[in-house]
This record gives structure tokens, sequence and C-alpha cells, in this order.
């Protein structure tokens, strides 16, 4: 390789870290940090769906998920995470939450079931409605407790997506007595307090059978059913696990891990300086860069950043020096037999690199199935850790190499003192 | 130095070490954490000294808590072991708990999970190892001559049985003081695996070659050679590996102090065991087998 490619590729490779490095530092684009970070709650949740259909499952779940994120909202919380967990008869529902706050208030808010109510427009509707200031519409006894089941269908006319709402007996009978007290008047349709629609009633209806025509897509409309469906027939969900980090553990925990891991980065550089002296000072240009290529991308991936991800960090930093160990101690030998300081590197690469494929591909293989296993602590251990290692890969074999190349063939690669 | 020479040593010093993991596994088995059992951990801080364990079970008493354990971990942080217990019971503990008690971390875990997650973490430690074995054969397929590639095998598998066990066998003798095996202690144990059969390649890597370069004069001295070329390798690497380690373990909070001991255990005995024991193996027992 001409000397040439050899600067270019150094000097591309120094004002990538330097531009990674100002990106990590830089305030406007923060780490995202775990739960064990920076506090907050996990809970899971098994749904029970002995009652139901088993072709009923699927959206029942998926419901009762969609009900639980808009509880979740509620909290204010940057980026809950609700998600569903299971396949067959076992369904779980996860719900994380960061940051401050309560977990007891957390559980309680989202143990309440989903909310279904009619609402009927007050005596003087009109001119609340027009001042806007307050709900023109009041409660009635007709709540999601008295509905059996919603299905979609479409209208006969218009071939619009509509939902049918079907009432037990009680509940029929309350809706005949609310529609003969509302006619020509809107009546609204409301869940988990929110509008969905206020259809004008025409008649007084009977039979117990209500439809929600709000010009939605099909989707919309499907999604109102499932929601409805999972809020009148709840799946009863029981917490079967629940986690919960203070926010003061967790920024204790940031602190130490932060304290520790820096520490440990010194700590490794200093050990390669005081052994490999001038070729040290190569591995610790490349294990600083490493680092921050490493830290940028976990900012630019993003990477949520655990306890366990800190530790899978700090861990791959003992692989990226181990490949700068494997590298210099070949080069040595090769040096002592008496080869020129050109070949010895070459060789000192060319020969660790079997150790150093094989080492990694074992580690790399191991974090694959610490990812499938699943539990967030485990996944986060083995993301930074593969992470790290392709990294390492990369910093060892293009930032080392290069710059031991740059001294192939000058003065200074004859002075054997500075590469023993 | 000649590594082979002291072999049977090695084999006795092993067998010892690996008797009494086993021996400590029995007699005292691993705490195993409420993830894997079903149970709940509850850890509150004092602003003053905390009060002492007699005084909390008075105060939670009323409660009638099954299984209860109080463990004051440091002056002013107790940690609370039970059954698991529902979202109710956890508010009127904290509730008799009273005021000054901040709660740090609350975990409760049903046992249907924690029985999950342990079927689970023996499923994928059986099936790491699989794939790590059948990496190595893959890896050693070409080699002829001395040794058969399942010689190879073996003896790292040895190796890493050994590196496992010790470990395991530390965590159960000091599992009274509180050392829980946890989540984060089995990544620990798969972590050591691979740096168990990292190390193992190294080695054997260069024996490898050196057979093929036709260096020394018998099987043992070629072993030897190759030994006293990874030397400096596997202990700078274990030492760069166990400086963070070590930080992390020192300074790093409870939830990591498992994860690195094991860590450190499983580092330490696998670089005895890549060096000392199983090029030991290679020689004294598949070497032999050859020659005779």
């Amino acid at each position: 390789m001409g000397k040439g490619k050899v600067f270019v590729i150094l000097a591309f490779v120094l004002l990538a870290g330097v531009s990674a490095g100002y990106f990590v530092y830089s305030q406007s684009r923060p780490f995202q940090l775990g739960l064990d970070l920076q506090g907050g709650v996990h809970l899971v949740y098994e749904a029970d769906t002995s009652q139901i259909p088993e072709s009923d499952v699927d959206s029942a779940v998926e419901g009762l998920r969609d009900v639980l994120e808009r509880r979740v909202n509620l909290f204010g919380v940057k980026e809950p995470l609700v998600q569903t967990e299971g396949r067959g008869e076992t369904r779980r529902i996860i719900v994380e939450l960061a940051g401050i706050i309560d977990p007891g208030e957390a559980v309680e808010l989202i143990g309440l079931t989903p909310f279904l109510e009619f609402r009927e427009p007050r005596e003087n509707f009109e001119e609340i409605a027009q001042a806007g200031e307050e709900d023109p519409f009041q409660s009635t006894a007709l709540t999601g407790r008295y509905l059996k089941k919603a299905e979609i269908a479409f209208d006969n006319v218009t071939n619009e997506p509509t939902v049918i709402l079907q009432f037990n007996d009680e509940g029929a009978k309350l809706f005949e007595e609310i529609t003969a007290r509302n006619i020509g008047k809107p009546l609204a349709i409301y869940l988990d307090y929110q509008l969905l629609s206020a259809p004008i009633v025409q008649d007084k209806i009977s039979g117990g059978s209500a439809q929600i025509t709000g010009r939605f897509t099909v989707q919309e409309a499907q999604m109102i059913a499932r929601n409805l469906n999972a809020g009148a027939l709840p799946l009863p969900i029981a917490l079967v696990s629940q986690q919960s980090v203070g926010a003061t553990l967790g920024s204790e925990s940031l602190q130490l891990s932060l304290k520790a891991g820096l520490l440990g980065f010194l700590g490794v550089l200093l050990f390669m300086l005081v052994f490999y002296r001038f070729l040290g000072f190569f591995a610790v240009v490349s294990l600083l860069l490493y680092a921050v290529f490493i830290l940028a991308l976990f900012k630019l991936i993003p990477v949520t950043l655990t306890l366990a991800g800190i530790a899978g960090f700090v861990l791959s930093l003992g692989m990226a020096v181990d490949a700068n160990i494997l590298i210099f101690s070949r080069m040595r030998e090769e040096l002592k037999e008496g080869k020129g300081f050109g070949s010895a590197v070459e060789e000192g690469f060319r020969r660790a690199w079997p150790s150093i494929r094989d080492g990694n591909i074992t580690t790399l293989l191991v974090s694959v199935i610490l990812f499938w296993f699943g539990s967030s602590f485990v996944q986060g251990f083995a993301l930074t850790l593969s992470i790290g290692i392709l990294m390492s890969m990369f910093t060892a074999f293009v930032v080392v190499r290069n710059f031991l190349n740059i001294f192939t063939g000058t003065r200074i690669s004859n002075i054997k003192l500075l590469w023993k | 130095m000649n590594f082979i020479r002291f072999s049977y040593i090695y084999f006795f010093l092993s067998l010892v070490l690996l008797g009494a993991s086993v021996a400590s596994l029995f007699a005292f088995g691993l705490n195993a954490g409420p993830e894997f059992t079903g149970g709940t951990i509850l850890e509150v801080r004092y602003q003053e000294s905390a009060p002492s364990s007699s005084e909390l079970r008075d105060s939670l008493g009323a409660l009638s808590l099954e299984s209860l354990q109080v463990q004051q971990t440091e002056e002013n942080r107790v940690l609370l072991r039970m059954k698991e217990i529902d979202e109710t019971k956890h508010q009127e503990i904290l509730a008799a708990l009273g005021e000054e008690a901040e709660e740090l971390r609350f975990e409760t875990v049903g046992p249907v999970i924690g029985r999950e997650l342990r079927q689970k973490t023996f499923v994928i430690i059986g099936l790491a190892l699989l794939i790590i074995i059948l990496y190595v054969a893959f890896a050693f397929r070409r080699v002829t001559g001395a040794l058969r590639p399942w010689h190879w095998g073996i003896a790292s598998l040895l190796s890493l049985v050994h590196d496992l066990l010790l470990p395991l066998g530390l965590m159960a003798a000091i599992s009274r003081f509180g050392f829980e095996f946890t989540i984060p202690a089995v990544v620990a144990l798969l972590t050591v695996a691979g740096y168990s059969i990292n190390n193992n390649i190294v080695v054997f890597d260069r024996v490898r070659e050196n057979l093929l370069k036709r260096t020394g004069i018998d099987l043992a001295d070629t072993v030897n050679k190759s030994l006293r070329q990874t030397f400096v390798r596997n202990m700078n690497t274990s030492l760069t590996t166990l400086i963070p380690l070590a930080a992390i373990f020192f300074l790093g909070g409870d939830t990591l102090k498992t994860f690195s001991l094991v860590l450190m255990a499983g580092i330490i005995v696998g670089f005895y065991s890549a060096l000392f024991f199983s090029p030991a193996f290679l020689v004294k027992v598949f070497g032999r087998a050859r020659s005779s």
C-alpha cells in the first residue's frame, strides 16, 4: 500500500473520530437511559384468555394493549413502552414507564378497566356548545359495563364502515330510555373520556343494538370495535411481575457505573502504555477512537443504556485490547526472529487474524443467543457487546495497522528498542 | 519454563478444585434470585440509620408476610425478601415502614414467570455451549496428524466445564453472604464460556501451527513451545479484562457486583485452564493414547 493512501485513511479516521467526539460531547442529543439508570417501573400483566374463543385472542390482546397504552399516556412519561408478549394461551403485556413516578399510582391507574360511556346533551345544550367552555354533555347510566359485544359492519346504503354495539338486556333497556328522551338530539359516545362520535338520535331504539357511524376508515372502525370488545369484555388481567427502581438509586447507579467504566478504561490504557510503550501508544489512540465511535453509535442508533449495557461496553473494551495484544505479541515475536519491520507488521496482523476471528465469532454467537433470550438485562448486554466486538475489529485492523504502516521503511522502524 | 512437566500437579489441583466446587454446590446450593423462584425484594433507605431487624419484623408483623427475611445491606439500607405479593400488600408494607423509609427498588415476580425463566435459562446455556463446541470442531476440522479433531473438542469442552464449575462453586460457597444467583450471573457465566473457548482457541491455534511447521521434538515439546509463545498474550488479555471488571466490582454498585465477581473468577480459572490444564490433558491423555 502506498504511503499516500495510508495518510488519507488515517486523516479520514481521525476526522471521523473528532466529529464523533463532538457528537458524543454535545448535549443536543442525550443518551437514552434505561429504567435502572433513571428510575422507573417495569410491569408484566398476564391476560386471562381462557374465557374467549381462540380466534378472538389476538384482537382482544391487541385491544388490551391499545387501552393500556392510552392509559399510560395519561402519565405524560416520555416514550412509555407497552408491548405484547407470548403466543397461544399465555399472553402478556409489558408496560415500562421511565422517570419519577409513583409505581403504586401507575399500577392503580393501569388496573382500571377501560371506560365506555354514553352521554346525553344537557338541557341548555345549544348555549353551552356555542360558548364552548363546558362539556355540553352529561353522563348517563349506560356504560361499557352493559356492552355485550362490538363488531364492525358496513352501512347498507352508503357502504361506510360502522361499529355495531350490542347491549345486554339491562343495557338494552337503558338505551331505549335514553334514546326515547333524546330524539333529534346528539347522543355522545365516549371511550376513556374521549369523544368518539355524537350521532343524532333519529328514533327510540329498542332491541339493544346501537350503531356508531363516524365517517371513519375500515381500520379505524376495526380498532374501535377491538377496543370496545376489550373494554366491554375486558380480558381479566393480572399483574404477575413488577420491578421498580427509584430515581435516586437510578442516578446513583449511573454515577457509579460511569466512574467504574472510566477508571477501568484508564487502567487498560495505562497497562497498554506500560507494557507495550511505543506500540502501546497506538493501541491507546485506537482505543480512544474506539470508545468515541462506540459512544456515538449508542447515541445514533439509539441504544438504550442500562447497567448491563455499560457492563457489556466495558467488557468489549477488553476484547478490543485483546486484538491489539494478539497482534503486538506476534509482531514482537517476528521482530525477535530478525524479520524487518514491514514484514513483521504484516505477519503480526496475518497470523493474529485466525485467533481474533475465532474468538470474536464465538463471543458474537453467544451474544446472539443472549439477545434471543429476551430479558431486557440480557439484551442490553448482548447488544453493546456485539457492537463493541464489530467495532474493535475495525479499530485494530484499520486504525492500528495504518498507523504502523506509516513507519514502514522509515528510519524510526529500524530503532528496534521502540517496538520491543 | 516447562509447562508440561507439572501436568499431574495441574490435574490434581483441578480435581481438588472441581471436587470442592461440586461439594459446595451440593452443600450450600445456589441462592437463586427471585426472578428464578418467584418472590419479592424490597429495598428501602432511611435518612438516619435503619431500625433493627426485630423492630422491622414487629412493625410488619400485622401484615403476615410469608417467609419474610430482613437483611441490613448498609447502615441505612434494608433489604426485605418475601413471597410474591400484590400491589395492595406492597402499599401496606410501605405504609407500615413509615415516611422516612424511601423505596429504592421493588421487585415481585410470580412463580410461573420464575419457572419459565429457569427453564429458558437452561435451554440458553445448553444451546450456547453446544454452539461453541460445534464452532471449535468446525474451526479445527482440518487438523490432521497426531491429534484427531475431536481431541481438541474434548479438551476444550473439559476446560469449559472446568471454567464454569469453579465460579459456580464459588457462588454457592458465598451464597450465605447475600450473593444471589441472578440473571446477571447467568450472563457472566456465558461470557466466561466465550472467554474460555477464546483462550483455548488461541493456544490450540498455536499448537496446530507449530505441528504443521514441525517445531519441537515430540508433542509435549511442541505444546510447550506453543504455550511459551502464547503465555504473554493470555496473561495480558486476562489482566486487561480484569482491570475494568475490578473497577466495576469495587465501584459499580450492587447490581453488577455478582456479575463482575463471577466474571473475574471465570477469567482467572480460564487463564489457568487454557495454559495449564487443557494442554496438559491434550498431551498426557490423547498424546499417550496415540504413542502406545
